[in-house]
């Protein structure tokens, strides 16, 4: 394993993970289809996606825990999809932590360090130790260490190897609300001022969207978009993508036509207009989307008539059904005309009077913040809530 | 739950359970009692009190040898069971193999079999090939390894059903190969289910009588030697033996729990 | 195989693991079992010095179940009667230890086990002790006339009883507790807010859950009750014995080896029989 102990140099490309194909059947069941991915050295790589979606298996299959049916997986070029495990230069934190009980902190950090022959694994540990704010803790054993200490433990076992990538399986899972958020900066300090590459796995999409410089959001074993944060927020390929990273309204059109940047659609008799760039589809039937917190309210004169100003998109006619004041903001849930009900948040600027429910109003964005997808999408995909509520109707 | 129903399951039940205790330890109490008995005539009653059997304890003669035989017996049948019993335990748990039913119904039946079938049948056998007339130590250890072998493999495999594969995929990550994750990360996680088979197979072998009886031929454990004589009338040093038996053991069980307590595994 | 493997191996080192463990029971006994019941079916004329002849008598087991009746159904007797009596004792102390004890668990868990630390015999003869005629328990009967004047308590059907009950009674404890000690305690208050009574709490939810250490410690404690002849012999007579003492006699002093084992195979037969209709009536899995 020569090239372990070799210390990635942060941005220098070649030592990029990349799967090709890759698929993991387990009996006629396929977990993982046909993953093709890039990860370039040095990024902060999530793996998003809902429960059973395949990324734990797509992660165990770079560790060499799980063999892919078919595929293959190099990093800096090298083909590591056949290599045992303690071969690869990949190291993991486990979600359950995985942590040997019998050892005391410090042989559980020195643990891969030992089986390479490593010298000056005191120093090193130590470093490590303090790197993870436990110095001192390395006589303990896991058992008496909190649930964070333990996660920081986990991470410090395998980052003391320096891995060209470090794979972390939901390693804040088990972690209650505050620490969470207090280990995510953690964690993005210590990837920042190590170099190495992280794939994170997790189904918050919050916890990718604040720590991911790349998010690849997967949906029953392939991978749906992938992004930056930004460019998944505003312009999401899928009605999944849409939903399962934050809210979105999308609303039934037609495309009519186009002028230079924009496509111009009918929605229920509403013109709207939408940059091509964020259009998935330029000809028939579409989602028109645009997400809540964009759109903005305004005293519907029962329907004024005033043309939309230029770069505005405009649907008149709402009824407010509910208001739900969350502090900062004001939920609404205006119902249209057609009967849709859209969701719209507004910020308490103070501004104005909060409209009340049975309000006549209109709503109104920016046309550059809508965005266009297939129609033969299920609207719902991926919208956890609507989910849970059909579910609950079933039942 | 009543009132009434409630301060029952509080306190009855706390209550009968100290009975029980109290009736578990009332023959220990009369083996330590009758290890400082001064011994007439009538070897079950009290007579009075004296150190004499403490401080010969191998008086009556041949007592001692055959405590040294049973702790032989036990040392050597404890070992053979344990290292087969694992082996077996080990397969069970992590390798495929054909006839796993049949396998499971072999390791099941001798738990479920009296010892006097098992003591009879085995005597039976070893008349049969005509051993009969050189019965002894080795007879006496077949036996007993063959008895301790199923209580092995249930204990230690329950112990390695138990184990987080995660561990071991751990150990692996972080680049022990197969041997180097067997031995530094599963056996050590496993031993205490080992330990605990181990200890069962001692006690098993050194408190056998029924199976012994069939197979000892002119070999005298402490098991037999008592049963030899009880017909007569036991020595009192009979009950010295017994009660050292149950503070070692009682010592060992403790310590070995405190040790546990200072490092939680 | 390449990728690490995480679930069964298929390979030769499953059976060289196997091998030696099972070679052993295959040899001493199952190959010992089997010839026991041919054994049983062997001339009864012949003679250890003799000779047995195959001779495919099964009148061996017509005539051991009439000679030995009565020690037989004295076996199953005693050990259904010991059995119940180490459950009813069993039962509260387990559930002590399981639900009551707190910090003392382990302590009393130690406790239970520790009395049987000595051995069997000498245990069992304390018994003897404890039970004579002028001991304590025999005298406060009398006082208490429960026990006539003269009247013993040692050479009864209650003395061996009670010594087949404590010898076996932590067979009985540790399934018990071991499966009590699973039974989430939010369950058995919540049942407790949904019956009336602790006595139907306890009759539909903790009892049914803890039917798999039940069946166990049943099994554990019947099965070595109902082939012992150690607490007939020392704490009883003649008129107490077992069919332990019959097989050991005819084995051992009257060498008659046939009548011997086909005493053997019908105790093994009784208690498979009864085990397997046990089992599935208690609707239990796997047990190994
Ligand atoms: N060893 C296995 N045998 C059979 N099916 C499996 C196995 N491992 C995983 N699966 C299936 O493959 C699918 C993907 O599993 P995976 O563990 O990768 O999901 P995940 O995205 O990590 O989900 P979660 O967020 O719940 O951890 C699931 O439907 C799961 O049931
Ligand atoms: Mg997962």
């Amino acid at each position: 394993m020569p090239d372990l102990d070799r210390d990635p140099v942060p941005g220098h490309a070649g030592a990029d993970l990349t799967l090709t194909s890759v698929t993991k059947r387990f009996g006629s069941f396929t977990a993982v289809d046909d993953l093709d991915l890039v990860v370039e050295q040095g990024r902060f790589f999530a793996l998003l996606g809902p429960s059973g979606c395949g990324k734990t298996t797509t992660l165990r299959m770079v560790a060499g825990l799980e063999e892919p049916t078919r595929g293959t997986i190099t990093i800096a070029g090298k083909d590591i999809s056949r290599l045992k495990p303690y071969k690869r230069p990949v190291n993991t934190v486990f979600q359950s932590y995985a942590l040997f009980p019998h050892l005391d902190i410090f042989e559980n950090v020195a643990f891969g360090l030992r089986r390479r022959g490593v010298k000056d694994v005191a120093g090193q540990v130590g470093r490590m130790l303090e790197l993870v704010e436990l110095g001192g803790f390395g006589k303990r054993r896991p058992g008496q260490l909190s649930g964070g200490q333990q996660q920081r433990v986990a991470l410090a076992r395998a980052l003391i190897n320096r891995p060209q990538v470090l794979l972390l399986d939901e390693p804040l899972g088990a972690l209650d609300l505050k620490l969470r958020r207090q280990m995510q900066i953690e964690l993005k300090r210590i990837q920042t001022e190590v170099g190495i590459t992280f794939v994170h796995v997790t189904h918050d999409q919050e916890e990718a969207m604040t720590m991911a410089d790349t998010i690849a959001v997967m949906n029953h074993g392939v991978i749906e978009q992938l992004g930056s944060p930004g460019e998944l927020y505003d312009s999401p390929a899928t009605t999944f993508v849409s939903n399962f990273l934050g809210q979105s309204n999308l609303v039934k059109a037609e495309v009519v036509g186009r002028d230079a940047q924009d496509v111009l659609v009918d929605a229920h008799g509403s013109r709207l207009a939408a940059p091509a760039v964020r259009a998935r589809r330029t000809s028939g039937t579409v989602w028109a989307g645009v997400r809540p917190e964009k759109v903005h309210l305004t005293g519907g004169a029962g329907g004024d008539g005033s043309a939309p100003g230029p770069g505005a998109n405009h649907l008149t006619g709402g009824t407010v059904s509910d208001v739900s004041f969350i502090g900062v903001s004001t939920q609404y849930l205006v119902r249209m005309p057609w009967g849709q009900e859209l969701t719209v948040f507004e910020q308490n600027s103070g501004a104005r009077d909060s409209f009340r429910v049975g309000d006549r109003v209109d709503l109104r964005w920016t046309s550059e913040h809508t965005f266009l997808l297939d129609a033969d999408q299920d609207a719902h995909a991926g919208d956890e809530s609507y989910a849970a509520l059909t579910e609950g109707a079933a039942t | 739950m009543s009132r009434v129903g409630r301060w029952v399951t509080e306190h009855a039940v706390m209550a009968v359970a100290m009975l029980v205790l109290v009736y578990m330890f009332l023959p220990i109490f009369y083996v330590v009692l009758m290890s400082f008995n001064d011994q007439g005539r009538l070897a079950y009653e009290f007579q009075g009190f004296t150190l004499a059997n403490w401080e010969d304890p191998c008086g009556p003669s041949g007592m001692c040898g055959a405590v040294v035989k049973s702790l032989q017996i036990g040392f050597l049948a404890t070992l053979g069971a344990t290292l087969l019993g694992t082996l077996v335990a080990f397969a069970l748990v992590r390798h495929r193999f054909r006839g796993r039913a049949a396998t499971s119904l072999l390791i099941f039946l001798p738990m479920a079999t009296p010892e006097v079938v098992m003591g009879s049948s085995l005597l039976a056998l070893f008349t049969s090939v005509g051993l009969s007339g050189s019965l002894g130590f080795w007879s006496i250890l077949v036996a007993h390894i063959m008895f301790c072998l199923s209580f092995v493999v249930v204990t230690v495999k329950a112990r390695l059903a138990g184990l987080d594969s995660a561990m071991e995929q751990a150990a692996m990550d972080l680049y022990a190969n197969e041997w180097q994750t067997f031995w530094r990360i599963t056996f050590p996680l496993v031993f205490p289910g080992i330990m605990a088979a181990a200890l069962l197979s001692f006690s098993l072998s050194f408190d056998d009588f029924i199976v012994t009886n069939f197979n000892h031929g002119n070999t005298v454990t402490f098991p037999m030697y008592v049963w030899g004589a009880a017909q007569r009338g036991i020595p009192p040093q009979v009950n010295v033996v017994g009660t050292v038996m149950f503070i070692l053991a009682l010592a060992l069980v403790l310590g070995g729990s405190l040790l546990q307590r200072r490092r939680p595994a | 195989m390449s990728a690490a493997d995480t679930g069964r191996r298929t390979s030769r080192t499953g059976y060289l693991l196997l091998l030696p463990g099972l070679l052993w029971l295959v040899v001493f006994f199952l190959v010992p079992t089997i010839q026991l019941a041919a054994t049983s079916l062997y001339d009864p004329s012949g003679s250890l010095d003799s000779g047995y002849a195959m001779t495919w008598s099964f009148s061996n087991y017509w005539d051991a179940l009439s000679t030995f009746r009565a020690p037989f159904l004295r076996s199953l007797l005693y050990a259904a009667v010991a059995t119940v009596l180490a459950l009813v004792l069993a039962y509260p102390l387990a559930y002590a230890i399981a639900f009551k004890a707190g910090r003392w668990k382990n302590l009393m868990l130690v406790l239970v086990i520790a009395p049987f630390f000595t051995s069997f015999l000498v245990r069992t003869l304390a018994w003897k002790s404890i039970l004579s005629d002028n001991g304590f328990v025999a005298t406060t009967l009398q006082v208490l006339h429960i026990l006539g004047p003269g009247g013993r308590l040692l050479a009864t059907s209650v003395a061996v009883v009670t010594g087949l009950t404590y010898n076996f009674l932590p067979f009985m404890v540790l399934p018990l507790y071991a499966s009590l000690e699973k039974i989430d305690l939010r369950l058995i208050e919540a049942s407790s807010d949904l019956y009336a009574d602790a006595l139907t709490s306890f009759r539909k939810v903790t009892l049914p859950l803890s039917m798999p250490g039940l069946v166990a410690g049943t099994l554990l404690t019947f099965i070595p009750a109902a082939g012992d002849y150690i607490n007939a012999e020392l704490l009883g007579t003649p008129r107490q014995y077992m069919i332990g003492n019959v097989i050991d006699n005819l084995f051992l002093v009257q060498l008659d080896y046939p009548a011997a084992a086909a005493c053997s195979v019908v105790l093994m037969a009784a208690i498979v029989v009864m085990v397997l209709v046990y089992v599935r009536r208690a609707g239990t899995e796997e047990l190994v």
